[in-house]
C-alpha cells in the first residue's frame, strides 16, 4: 500500500514537472524577449545543419532564444514537433518543411493560435505564411550567365541544358540565364535542350548537340548532374578543352570537378545565410517592421579560386 | 496457314524498316548533320542501353509477362558494381557480382510470378519500388563516382571505329535471335505466351521457362547499367528511372503484342533505333523540349497504329 502511494506521488511529480517548467519558460520569455521556434526538415543532411547553424548564430547575435527541432525527414514527426513548439508558446515559427503539402496542417494550426509562420527553402502549399525565404534561382541563372560570358571572352556560341520542363527550378534558372544572354548580341544560344536534371541525359543530349554544332564555346546546365554528363560527352569527343562549363547546386561531385579543373564554375546556395535571414525576417516582423512575402537569398559562385571553401 | 503468318511477319518487319529509312531520309534532308558517320555511331551508341534492356523485356513480353523492375534493377546493380569496383575488386569479378545480383532479382521476380501466383505487372511493380529503395539506401542517395580505367573502357573504347557497347548489344541480339529461333527454350517461350494452359497440358516446363526469362531480363538490365556507368564514370541510385517504359515502347514499336506469343528481337532492335533516332533528332534540330515529348508520343502511337492496321489487313 505504501509502495503504491510512493508510486502515485512520483508519477504525479513526473507529470506535473513540465507544467512548472512551462511556467518558468514563460516568465523567462517575458524577461529576455522573444522565443523563436525552428523546425528543420532533417539534420542528417549537411545543407540543413549549416542552415540551422546560420539561424542559431543570428539568434545569438540578436539575443533571442531559438528552439530547434529536427523532423528527420518525416512529415508526421514534423507535425508533432511543430505542435510542441506551439505548446511551448513560441512567438514565431520558422519552418523548413519536409514536404510542401504535408506541412499545410501544421501551418494552419499555428495560424489558429495567431503565431506568425515563416517558411525556409521549401514553401507551404496552404495556410498563411508571412514570408518565404529561399534561394533566388533567377539571380543564380543570371550569375551563371554573366560568368559564362566572361569565360568565353564576351562572345560566342553557348548551349543551355535545361531541367525537367515545367519545374520551378528549371523555369527560374532558365529565365535568369536568358535574361542576360538574350540581351547580349555577341552571344548566341545555339541549342537549348532538356536533359531532365539527369547525368545520363546530360551525356546523351550533349553528345547529340556536339554532333550538330561544330562550334560550341560554353555550356550552362540548370544543375550539376547535367553539366557533369555533358563534360563526359565533351571529353570523349575530345572537345572539352574548347568549352567552358557552368553548373548549378555545388553538389560534391561538382565541387570535386571544379577542383580537378574539369568544371569551370557552379552556383552554390547559401544555407547559413538562409537560416540567418529567416531569424532576421521573423524578428523584424515581431518588432512591427514590414517584411516582404518573398525573401530571396543570394547565391554564390564556386570557381577554382574559392573552391577550397566548399 | 503458315503462308499467311509469314506474309504478316514479313510485312511488319519490312514496314518498320521502311519507316526507319523514311525517317532517316526526312531527317537528313532537314539537317545535314544527321546522316554523318559520327552521328550514326553516336545514335547507335545511345540506343544500346535501351536496346539491351529491351532484349530482356522482349523475352518477358513474349511469355505474356512484363518486367517493370528493370530500371530500378539497373540502378541497384550499377551502384553495387561501382561500389565493389571502388573496393579494388578486379573488374571481371565485380561485373560478375553485378550480374549475379541482377539474376537474383530476376529469380525472385520469376518465383513470385510462378510460385506466388502474383501477376507479373504487380510483382515487378513491387520490385521496381523495392530495388530503387535498396539502391538509394545502399548509397545514402549519393552517386558513386571515380572508377578504374579498365572498367571505363567498356563504355568509352571502340573496336574498328564502332563503340564497344554497340558490339556488346549486337552480340546480345545475335545470341538472342538464335535462342528464340533455333532452340527449344525459344519455342517454349512462344508457346507459353500463345497459350499457357495448352503449354502446361502439353507438358512444357512452364515454370522453369518463365523464371528463366525474368532472370535473363535481370541480367540484361544489370549489363545495361554497367555500360551506362562505364560511359558516365559514375553510378547513381536515381539512374534508370522510366527506362522500363522506354524498353516496353521499343518492344511494342518493334511489333510485339503485350498479350504474348507474338514479336521478334529484330523488331525490338528496330524499335529501339527509332526511339534513339527521335531523341537524337530532337537535339540536333534543337526542337523545344515541350514539343519534343509530343513528338515522341506521336511517333510511338503511329507505329502502334500501323502495326494494328497491318494485323487487321492480313487477317
Amino acid at each position: 500500500m505504501r509502495r503504491m502511494t510512493v508510486l502515485i506521488v512520483s508519477l504525479m511529480l513526473v507529470f506535473a514537472g513540465p507544467l512548472f517548467a512551462g511556467g518558468q519558460a514563460e516568465e523567462g520569455e517575458e524577461a529576455d524577449g522573444f522565443v523563436l521556434g525552428l523546425s528543420v526538415s532533417t539534420l542528417n543532411n549537411p545543407f540543413f545543419v549549416t542552415l540551422r547553424d546560420g539561424a542559431e548564430s543570428a539568434a545569438e547575435e540578436m539575443g533571442v532564444e531559438l528552439v530547434v527541432v529536427d523532423s528527420q525527414d518525416d512529415a508526421s514527426r514534423e507535425s508533432s514537433n511543430v505542435q510542441d513548439l506551439i505548446q511551448r508558446g513560441v512567438d514565431a515559427l520558422l519552418i523548413n518543411p519536409t514536404d510542401s503539402d504535408a506541412v499545410v496542417p501544421s501551418v494552419q494550426r499555428a495560424n489558429e493560435q495567431d503565431i506568425p509562420v515563416f517558411t525556409i527553402d521549401r514553401g507551404s502549399e496552404g495556410g498563411e505564411v508571412v514570408s518565404h525565404i529561399a534561394s533566388d534561382n533567377v539571380a543564380g541563372g543570371e550569375m551563371a550567365a554573366e560568368h559564362l560570358i566572361e569565360l568565353i571572352g564576351g562572345s560566342g556560341s553557348v548551349v543551355e541544358l535545361q531541367g525537367i520542363p515545367g519545374t520551378s527550378a528549371a523555369r527560374d534558372r532558365g529565365e535568369g540565364f536568358n535574361n542576360i544572354v538574350g540581351e547580349n548580341d555577341e552571344v548566341e544560344i545555339v541549342a537549348a535542350q532538356a536533359a531532365d536534371f539527369n547525368r545520363t541525359e546530360g551525356l546523351n543530349v550533349f553528345q547529340n548537340i556536339l554532333q550538330a554544332e561544330s562550334e560550341i564555346d560554353g555550356v550552362f546546365a540548370h544543375n550539376d548532374e547535367m553539366v557533369l554528363g555533358a563534360i563526359q560527352a565533351a571529353e570523349s569527343a575530345e572537345r572539352a578543352e574548347d568549352i567552358a562549363f557552368v553548373g548549378f547546386d555545388a553538389v560534391d561531385d561538382a565541387v570535386q570537378a571544379v577542383e580537378d579543373g574539369r568544371l569551370d564554375a557552379t552556383v552554390a546556395q547559401q544555407p547559413a545565410l538562409m537560416g540567418e535571414l529567416g531569424v532576421e525576417t521573423a524578428m523584424a516582423y515581431l518588432q512591427d517592421e514590414s517584411v516582404d512575402e518573398s525573401i530571396p537569398v543570394p547565391l554564390q559562385l564556386v570557381t577554382p579560386d574559392n573552391v577550397d571553401e566548399f | 496457314m503458315t503462308g499467311t503468318l509469314d506474309i504478316r511477319a514479313i510485312f511488319r518487319r519490312f514496314g518498320l524498316l521502311v519507316a526507319i529509312l523514311l525517317l532517316a531520309a526526312l531527317l537528313a534532308s532537314i539537317s545535314e548533320q544527321f546522316l554523318t558517320v559520327g552521328n550514326i555511331l553516336n545514335l547507335l551508341l545511345q540506343a544500346t542501353v535501351n536496346a539491351t534492356i529491351a532484349a530482356g523485356m522482349t523475352l518477358v513480353i513474349l511469355t505474356a509477362g512484363i518486367d517493370l523492375s528493370v530500371g530500378s534493377v539497373l540502378a541497384l546493380t550499377a551502384v553495387v558494381t561501382a561500389d565493389v569496383l571502388q573496393m579494388g575488386v578486379p573488374v571481371p569479378l565485380a561485373m560478375l557480382t553485378g550480374f549475379g545480383l541482377g539474376a537474383f532479382v530476376g529469380l525472385v521476380n520469376g518465383l513470385l510470378v510462378t510460385e506466388g501466383k502474383i501477376p507479373p505487372f504487380i510483382t515487378t511493380l513491387g520490385m521496381m519500388t523495392l530495388a530503387r529503395g535498396l539502391a538509394l539506401s545502399y548509397t545514402g542517395g549519393r552517386p558513386v563516382t571515380g572508377l578504374p580505367q579498365p572498367f571505363l573502357n567498356i563504355g568509352t573504347t571502340a573496336i574498328l571505329k564502332i563503340p564497344t557497347p554497340v558490339w556488346i548489344a549486337a552480340g546480345i541480339y545475335a545470341v538472342g535471335i538464335l535462342i528464340l529461333s533455333r532452340t527449344t527454350l525459344g519455342r517454349y517461350i512462344y508457346a507459353i505466351g500463345n497459350n499457357p494452359v495448352a503449354a502446361r497440358v502439353a507438358g512444357l516446363p512452364v515454370k522453369v521457362t518463365t523464371v528463366s526469362v525474368y532472370v535473363m531480363s535481370g541480367v540484361l538490365a544489370s549489363l545495361a547499367g554497367m555500360i551506362l556507368v562505364a560511359r558516365l564514370d559514375s553510378a547513381q541510385p536515381v539512374m534508370g528511372i522510366r527506362y522500363e517504359l522506354d524498353a516496353i515502347a521499343a518492344v511494342v514499336v518493334g511489333g510485339a503484342a503485350l498479350t504474348g506469343g507474338e514479336g521478334t528481337l529484330s523488331g525490338t532492335v528496330l524499335g529501339a533505333l527509332i526511339m534513339a533516332m527521335i531523341a537524337n533528332a530532337i537535339n540536333i534540330l534543337n526542337i523545344s523540349p515541350f514539343y519534343a515529348q509530343v513528338l515522341q508520343g506521336a511517333v510511338i502511337i503511329s507505329a502502334l497504329l500501323i502495326h494494328s492496321l497491318a494485323r487487321q489487313k492480313t487477317r
